[in-house]
């Protein structure tokens, strides 16, 4: 589904990707974790194709595209998701409106007729249920004065909503709560299937105790240095990153 | 012949034809004022908008045309069919092709109430924005007080359906100056909304200079609206003078989309305690168009409240003034005044000038202000486009949202629908509802 070939990238002359590989299968879900700075959310910006950073080298192929020729929009149509680590704040859109131009527009990307308003309304009382949202959350501002624990859920129904491909939650547990992180792993737990994968991207292993990967990752320097099953998190949670660093400097050292 | 050696002869003109109106003595005294004052070069509050240029070319004053009821069609508002329908052409109000749909107002020529029983009103308050707008332009307007009209609402009379007044240009035969002048008066416990538009038939440049002086009493609330979408070889000032003199409620709202040069001045005087004002304005341009909103709120008795917010998304050439004096004269304490700019510049060649003005002579007051300017949120487009919304609709979604708190406060329905949907179409904008 997702194949990335050594992937160089960075920010303003800045390195930050150094050599990423990783495939990702339908049905899979992948876990990176790496310290602060590792490159882990430009890993996930890179992919999503956000404008600032520049790809020096290397290739991304998604379900058969060059998705680095891809805009934006046309990666999200093709069935790629991010939810945000920060969700942005738009005074003025409503999310249900937000909402519905995005599912149609991507409709409308596959050539399919878009949803009329009661197609629309059956669809979204479905997945308002499955994450526990409320019909007065959606009719408000796009997260304007919604709460830490709002914004990530409302990230979750949204990716309920387009029925994405391929979803990568970028640090999607950090500022939550024990309740909100159950929250919003039980909504991805029930969207998983084995036509569609997910890339947890997260600096802690509590996130994985929910969505328990196929693999975990471990990015340092921006390459993944160390990759393993579920068991690896454990072992990060308890040895912390240090360990991985010395592993590495001996490396270097041999 | 110059424009100036024309307005004199008019100005003759009409004094002499006119010799028994109760008008006579304001005109004379405003002929006097343009000649002491002259059209505004050097000034400092019209730094930014420069219409001296403007009298250089060659206009018929005042110039009666016919306009059919036909041409007025694609004029009209949506909702017309239950307002109060007020046409002026060339800035002279037409009764033929007025419709009055209320009995409880009344609509009279400004020279007929300066004679009647109304006289008194028209004598006290015909005028007033004279002490705000210290310069050529206002005089100029009241030099030629004539052909204006005088709304009275009566006490308690709550106007159901709003009055709609068309500023037509007819300039199929020349350049055309218009001076539309009215003054309006809502008495105690009434209310009444005003919805004013312009238009303009013919390709000859036109200038407009009007005045609108609004007297508000005890307990009465006004709404009003002003909607420029004219073309862009129109040019006009446009002021509006509110004055609350006993507690009441105001409301406005100015949209500005298309056309020349456009300056409105907006003064709002709350000359009672406890008076409420709210003032919006929306500023939408492209091409050269220039929009200059100079708005004074003059709290002269204590504990009133106002607040105003004006926003401006600027394209292509376009440029944008915004001017906001909160005058808290010493004896107004316990005043609350709010203000907000907020501006996006969408292109390298747009700009804007913006200057929040507060004199303040009171010691126990709040006030705040406040402006930005700005380009469209990146982060806000890449989140949208994330979610698989073409970059084009994106932008179109984000400006309609910053756009959206001044476009709500539009409160009859079918003025902020027709307005909702020029702004969308102006912004590329379809597949949204």
């Amino acid at each position: 589904m997702l194949t990335i070939q050594n992937l160089h990238a960075g920010i303003e002359e800045k390195k930050i990707l150094n050599g990423i590989n990783l495939e990702i299968k339908p049905g899979e879900v992948h876990a990176i974790m790496g310290p602060n700075g590792s490159g882990k959310s430009t890993l996930a910006s890179v992919l999503a194709g956000r404008e600032n950073y520049e790809v020096t080298e290397g290739s991304v192929e998604f379900l058969g595209k060059d998705l680095l020729e891809l805009s934006p929009e046309e990666r999200a149509s093709e069935g790629l998701f991010l939810a945000f680590q920060y969700p942005i704040e738009i005074p003025g859109l409503t999310t249900t409106n937000f909402i519905k131009t995005a599912v149609n527009e991507i409709r409308k990307y596959r050539g399919q007729e878009p949803l009329d308003a009661v197609a629309f309304l059956k669809l979204m009382k479905e997945k308002m249920a499955l994450m526990n949202i409320d019909q007065s959350l959606l009719s408000r501002s796009l997260n304007e004065g919604f709460s830490g624990g709002e914004k990530k859920r409302n990230e979750i129904f949204q990716m309920a909503m387009l029925q994405p491909k391929l979803a990568i939650l970028d640090e999607t547990d950090s500022g939550l709560d024990i309740d909100a992180i159950r929250i919003v792993a039980n909504g991805v737990n029930k969207l998983r299937s084995k036509d569609n994968a997910v890339l947890v991207v997260t600096h802690y292993q509590r996130l994985l105790d929910y969505i328990i990967p196929d693999f975990v990752h471990v990015l340092y320097n921006g390459r993944i240095v160390k990759t393993g099953k579920k068991e690896l998190a454990l072992e990060l949670e308890e040895r912390g990153y240090d360990f991985i660093k010395n592993e590495v400097a001996e490396e270097v050292v041999r | 012949m110059d424009n100036f050696q024309y307005i004199r002869e008019h100005f003759d003109q009409l004094q002499s034809s006119d010799t028994t109106s109760g008008l006579r003595a304001i005109r004379k005294k405003g002929f006097d004022s343009f000649n002491r004052l002259g059209i505004p070069v050097k000034h400092e509050e019209w730094k930014y908008t420069r219409i001296s240029p403007l009298f250089n070319k060659e206009y018929k004053l005042n110039q009666h045309t016919s306009v059919s009821a036909v041409e007025l069609e694609e004029i009209r508002l949506p909702g017309y069919e239950q307002a109060t329908e007020l046409v002026f052409v060339n800035g002279i109000f037409s009764f033929p092709l007025s419709t009055i749909r209320s009995n409880q107002i009344l609509v009279m020529p400004l020279e007929e109430a300066a004679k009647n029983e109304y006289k008194d009103i028209v004598s006290k308050h015909l005028g007033h924005s004279s002490k705000y707008q210290k310069d050529g332009i206002n005089a100029l307007n009241t030099a030629f007080v004539k052909d204006g009209v005088f709304i009275f609402v009566k006490k308690g009379q709550i106007v159901e359906q709003p009055i709609y007044i068309y500023n037509v240009t007819d300039s199929r035969s020349g350049n055309v100056l218009s001076q539309p002048r009215s003054l309006v008066y809502v008495s105690e416990n009434a209310q009444l909304q005003i919805v004013e538009t312009y238009a303009t038939l013919g390709l000859d440049e036109s200038f407009t200079n009007q005045v609108l002086e609004i007297i508000v009493n005890k307990h009465a609330r006004t709404e009003y609206y002003k909607i420029q979408n004219d073309s862009a070889h129109t040019n006009q000032v446009s002021t509006t003078h509110i004055r609350q003199i006993a507690k009441s409620y105001t409301h406005t709202v100015t949209i500005s989309l298309n056309g020349g040069i456009i300056r409105n001045n907006l003064n709002l005087v709350l000359d009672s305690e406890y008076c409420e004002g709210h003032l919006y304005g929306l500023y939408l341009q492209k091409g050269q168009t220039h929009v200059d909103n100079h708005t004074v709120v003059d709290n002269v008795k204590p504990n009133c409240f106002s607040n105003e917010l004006y926003k401006g998304i600027i394209d292509e050439k376009a440029t944008g003034v915004f001017n906001g004096k909160i005058f808290v004269q010493p004896q107004a304490q316990k005043t609350n005044a709010y203000q907000s700019n907020k501006n996006i510049l969408l292109s390298d060649d747009a700009s804007v000038n913006t200057k929040p003005q507060l004199e303040i002579f009171a010691d126990d007051v709040k006030c705040s202000h406040g402006c930005t300017v700005g380009r469209l949120n990146e982060e806000g487009l890449f989140y949208l486009q994330s979610r698989g919304i073409p970059s084009k609709i994106a932008r179109s979604l984000l400006l309609h949202a910053f756009a959206i708190d001044v476009l709500e406060h539009i409160r009859p329905e079918p003025i902020r629908e027709y307005v909702d949907k020029l702004i969308s179409e102006r912004l590329e904008f379809d597949g949204h509802d």
